[in-house]
């Protein structure tokens, strides 16, 4: 065997080499106190927040670890590799992606610091480190994976541990139940993926993605493992009809993990998504069958979900329901699978997560300090908090699509990308639906700007995490779109179904 | 000549730091930061000007189109249509830059003494930081999208400077005004822009022949909107109306956006684009033509009548920025050379739009001065104030013999240029606009020996004598002076032409014998009537034409006009039916849609039970579902 393979790796390896470390440095870093239950800490806190070296420690190891794999030149080097006869593949493209989700990662790392030194977590920080990043090890492979098998195994990798991550807060009841609910609902998407796979199996006798490719043609067995594929990975994404889970899950789930769900799980999901529909599904009569299915799946899910976030007083179910109608406009990068819409769909990820990391940073910190996350506990923000209220708003309207805010853009391209491959109609529908998810997301600015409250949320000063979390996500709303150099970048990467 | 990126950065930079950190800079440091940069700005603009006209001229003897910087802002998926961002420098573009920053460098000094104490300084300095941002982003340009962008951002900042007195409502009002009716002309624009760029495939400025064939008759409409959009901006009849309302903003403001640069965006717009004009649309131009002689005569007739000197001057502006764009719209060629009249046009447009910006912003900032001093802008309260202000005088008299257009003045020079532009074209138009240059002459007088002769306003005076303005705001007007004295001596043919070819200007003493005279007398006969303590014949004639002079007095009621129009015509026929539609229909059906939403979300709040079973059993048929779309589409 040639093991000068694994360098192809160099991301997930060196993702591992940064979960060993956490792991081991937790052993060590976790003194015990006199009574010998609570973990204190080694080294300095700061003393305006309270973050310590065990909360910064993963961020600068994930920073380091971002900095070394990020970016992939533009020119010559843009053709994949191949590593393992084929189980693992590597594009430029990929790498884009998961330094998308490596950003995200930081950013919910920092602002879990608070959260994770509140004293019932505190001897159980490590696991929450560690369980993240085995989940986006998970991803990685998901995302690289050049065969059914390896593809299945970063499926798991990445839900299984989310449930621990869930359950987070396991002696809560609602926490729990998120976690068994989630657990429930994902083993049933992934017995019927793995049946989809087994049936698309069966029929061409091999479970290489690009061979699967070439030897697949239009009957009622593959259709059914289209049906039965798409359907896990709308479980990820959270499309109806398989999103029910989506809001019990994200309500249930400490804050911080949601705000991971509804943007890492959800954008790797999609990627892969749209990689393993154009390498299996590619052929033309295949895309016309998912194009007809994605059809209805992005109406339904975009108007369902719009529906339902409008009546919704719970702020963390309420974002649930925006995450649906989000994902289904993610998808429509997907609509023709051609170069445009993978570009689109990428940087539609990386705006959408600026912007929902960014709202789930503000709902995070205002739960830590006041234990609120009621739409009516949000009224008169601006009053006590104003500077969180703005960035709140900031990040809202980015997520609606208002100009000049980076959401506006990424719409715009995704709207572009499935408007140029003709799909006019459903364009039209996104486009409606923009307007009705703008009623809801002005229903918070409303509630913070102009209600006024007897009981406002108190005043307070965030930490230090928060802080940094909210900076990157402000500067990523405010000049992603602005800034063309990005989407260009990104552009030149990606391969679409040609 | 990559440093000219630092032009539009740095005060965009000043911008920044001046509005966000306002509030905890002191009025001198603001101030002082403001015009250092625009300091720094200017050197840049000469420092590029330099650069650009001694470069050796291409081989056919024209000046090459540089652009250090143009990268692609936003993709379309086309391969011609994108919205590009960068930085063109061609011949009008460097003399623009020039322009610019000298007028906007001197309204910056000039503010420090105008403005002194005044609530919301900084204020005032970040927003002149944006205009000043704008406009320069706004000519040079590298298309027309990029234009419009900055055009749009030009209008914001004249919004918000013409509002700085946000406490009175006049000022308000003004603003409003302003934006709105630029607002409205700029629809037609965007159409045009939309227009040009769907059937020529691109927005850029380098014009490619091979597009515009398939364009066929919409590039004249795509550009006659486009001069729709130029007409709002350079207030040309009948979108002028907003630009007297503007002059509540501060003086230094008039001088800089509303007489010197933004208000000649419309002329540059149609200089920017003349290459295509000429090409594809050489009879539309002539309605430029015309449209820019009424105007000139409307704005004229209207200026002799008016009390209030920013008013005035108001009028004047239009009236000059008018014969520009006479000069543009006579030419009927684009070589350039002593046998080709038809082009010498563009030059004399462009040369006058140098030399006005000049001595109008000179006439702004005196008129500043003087509002300084008595604290009214009515010619009532003025008269005799020649004693008590030096210098505000010979400026302001120097800056009136140039509009004139009296040798050795630049305004002769430029406007000498037009005129024989214009007999070029045709002889009645020559007439006409030699008519309005005397006009011009006689109204610019007018307006000098009201304030600064005639009768003195004794008891006005009495508890407040008026005094000489600072040295930050005389140095201005002294430099500003300077300029026009020997502007007209700038071979500006060799600088800037219609093909950027050299072309020596000479002049044609026939037009200027006559035009000389013509202005001569009526500044003789402004002599006559205004200069003495009481005016007689002026009061005489006031009342024989009492109906005429009311007319011009009332601006020939052209805001009633609007007025009327859009209330009683617009509003209460067209309007109000139309809200009724969609206060009782259109918002009916939309409130229905959000009645049925919530109901329908109501309903289907079911699917949300929370029992994982039924979610399951949800997911099994969603499946089945897409199963059976799926087969069914086979």
């Amino acid at each position: 065997m040639d093991y000068s393979q694994f360098l192809y790796m160099s991301e997930e390896l060196s993702l591992l080499a940064v979960i060993v470390i956490i792991f081991l440095a937790d052993l060590f870093l976790c003194g015990k106190d006199e009574k010998g239950i609570a973990c204190t800490t080694e080294g300095g806190e700061c003393p305006a927040c309270g973050c310590n070296f065990r909360t910064v420690f993963p961020v600068v190891l994930m920073l380091i670890h971002t900095v070394l794999n990020l970016l992939p030149c533009c020119g010559e080097c843009c053709m994949g590799t191949a590593a393992f006869g084929g189980m693992y593949v590597h594009t430029p493209m990929m790498t884009i992606v998961k330094s998308v989700l490596n950003i995200g990662v930081i950013v919910v790392f920092l602002m879990a610091s608070q959260w994770l030194n509140r004293p019932e977590n505190r001897i159980k920080m490590g696991e929450f480190h560690s369980v993240v990043l085995f989940t986006l090890l998970g991803m990685y492979f998901m995302i690289s994976s050049g065969h059914f098998i390896m593809f299945f195994i970063g499926l798991e990798l990445a839900s299984i541990p989310m449930t621990a991550l869930v359950a987070y807060d396991k002696k809560q009841y609602e926490s729990a139940e998120a976690g068994a609910k989630f657990i429930l609902l994902a083993l049933f998407s992934s017995a019927l993926l793995l049946y989809g796979i087994s049936l698309i199996y069966g029929v061409t006798g091999t479970l290489y993605l690009d061979e699967i490719g070439a030897r697949l043609d239009v009957n009622l067995l593959s259709v059914l493992g289209l049906v039965l594929f798409i359907s896990g990975m709308g479980f990820k994404i959270s499309l109806v009809p398989f999103h029910l889970w989506t809001a019990d899950t994200y309500q249930g789930a400490p804050t911080v993990v949601t705000g991971y769900l509804s943007v890492i799980s959800k954008g790797s999901a999609a990627f892969v998504l749209m990689t393993v529909l154009m390498k299996v599904f590619g052929s033309a009569a295949f895309e016309g069958l998912w194009s007809v299915g994605f059809f209805w799946i992005i109406i339904v899910s975009i108007t369902i979900a719009n529906l339902f976030a409008i009546r919704q007083k719970n702020l963390k179910r309420f974002m649930a329901f925006s995450a649906i109608s989000q994902a289904g406009y993610l998808i429509l990068g997907i609509m023709g699978g051609t170069a445009q819409g993978m570009t689109s769909l990428v940087f539609y990820l990386f705006v959408y997560m600026a912007a929902n990391l960014g709202a789930f940073a503000v709902l995070n910190v205002v739960e830590q300090n006041s234990g609120k996350i009621g739409m009516d506990d949000y009224d008169g923000l601006y009053q006590t908090n104003p500077k969180l209220a703005f960035l709140m708003t900031l990040c809202l309207f980015s997520l609606a699509g208002i100009p000049p805010f980076a959401g506006f853009f990424s719409k715009f391209f995704v709207f572009m990308a499935a408007f140029n491959a003709g799909y006019h109609l459903l364009v039209f529908i996104a486009l409606v639906n923009t307007v009705i998810s703008l009623y809801y997301y002005l229903l918070i600015v409303k509630a913070m700007y102009i209600k006024q409250s007897e009981t406002p949320i108190p005043t307070f000063k965030s930490d230090c995490g928060t802080r940094a979390a909210l900076t990157i996500c402000i500067i990523g709303v405010v000049l992603l779109g602005i800034a063309s150099v990005v989407y260009n970048y990104i552009d030149c990467f990606s391969y679409g179904l040609i | 000549m990559e440093y000219t990126l630092l032009i539009l950065l740095l005060p965009f930079f000043s911008f920044l730091v001046l509005g966000i950190c306002g509030k905890w800079l002191s009025h001198k440091t603001a101030g002082l930061i403001g015009t250092c940069v625009l300091g720094v700005v200017a050197i840049l603009s000469y420092a590029t000007a330099y650069e650009y006209f001694t470069m050796p001229r291409m081989v056919d003897g024209a000046f090459e189109t540089l652009t250090p910087y143009n990268f692609t802002w936003l993709p379309f998926f086309n391969e011609n249509l994108h919205f590009d961002m960068g930085i063109m420098l061609d011949p009008i573009s460097v003399m623009m830059l020039i322009v610019i920053s000298t007028v906007s460098l001197m309204v910056h000094i000039y503010s420090f003494g105008y403005m002194h104490g005044e609530r919301g300084f900084q204020r005032y300095y970040a927003y002149l930081s944006l205009f000043t941002m704008s406009m320069l982003g706004l000519v040079v340009a590298t298309n027309i999208f990029q234009m419009y962008m900055f055009w749009e951002l030009v209008g914001v900042s004249s919004y918000l400077l013409i509002g700085f007195y946000y406490q009175s409502p006049a000022a308000i009002a003004a603003s409003k005004k302003a934006f709105i009716v630029t607002r409205f002309a700029d629809m037609f624009f965007l159409i045009g822009i939309l227009i040009y760029g769907y059937y020529c495939g691109s927005f850029g400025f380098d014009f490619d022949a091979a597009g515009f064939a398939a364009g066929g008759f919409m590039l004249p409409t795509a550009l006659t909107l486009m001069f729709v959009g130029g007409a709002g901006k350079s207030a040309m009849f009948p979108l002028h109306i907003w630009l007297p309302d503007a002059m509540e903003g501060p003086t230094p403001v008039s001088a800089l956006i509303h007489a010197a640069t933004m208000v000649v965006a419309g002329v540059f717009q149609v200089a920017r684009l003349f290459p295509l004009w000429i090409e594809y649309a050489p009879n539309t131009l002539s309605i430029v033509a015309w449209v820019g002689a009424f105007t000139a005569f409307y704005a004229a007739a209207v200026a002799c009548a008016q009390s209030d000197i920013k008013r005035v001057l108001a009028f004047s502006t239009i009236s000059q920025i008018a014969f520009m764009m006479v000069a543009l719209g006579v030419c009927t060629e684009i070589t350039t050379g002593h046998e080709h009249h038809g082009s010498l046009g563009y030059m004399a447009s462009m040369f006058h739009l140098f030399t006005h910006a000049m001595f109008k912003a000179l006439l702004f900032l005196g008129a500043g001065c003087i509002i300084h001093a008595v604290h009214s802008n009515e010619m009532s309260a003025m008269g005799g104030l020649r004693k008590y202000m030096p210098i505000t005088h010979i400026t302001f008299l120097i800056a009136c013999l140039a509009i004139s257009g009296i040798p050795p003045f630049s305004g002769f020079f430029s406007k000498d240029e037009i005129l024989t532009a214009c007999f070029a074209y045709s002889p009645f138009m020559g007439w006409i606009m030699t008519a309005i240059a005397a006009m011009t002459a006689f109204y610019m007088f007018r307006l000098y020996y009201g304030i600064f002769w005639g009768t003195e306003n004794k008891e006005l005076h009495a508890h407040h004598t008026p005094h000489e303005a600072p040295l930050t705001m005389t140095i201005p007007l002294i430099f500003l002076a300077l300029v026009t004295c020997v502007a007209g001596f700038i071979p500006f043919g060799h600088f800037v032409s219609a093909d950027t070819m050299a072309y020596d200007i000479h002049l044609d003493w026939g037009v200027a014998g006559t035009s000389i005279v013509i202005a001569v007398v009526a500044i003789a006969l402004a002599t006559y009537i205004y200069k003495g303590e009481r005016q007689p014949v002026a009061e005489a004639v006031a009342e024989k034409l009492q109906n005429l002079h009311r007319w011009a007095y009332k601006r020939f009621y052209m805001d009633e006009v609007y007025q009327y129009v859009t209330h009683r015509i617009i509003f209460a026929h067209i309007s109000k039916p139309i809200a009724w539609f969609d206060r009782h229909v259109v918002d009916g059906f939309f409130n229905f849609l959000a009645w049925g939403s919530n109901a329908l979300a109501y309903q289907i709040r079911g699917l949300q039970s929370g029992a994982v079973q039924k979610y399951a059993y949800v997911f099994f048929i969603g499946i089945l579902v897409l199963l059976a779309i799926l087969v069914a589409a086979i």
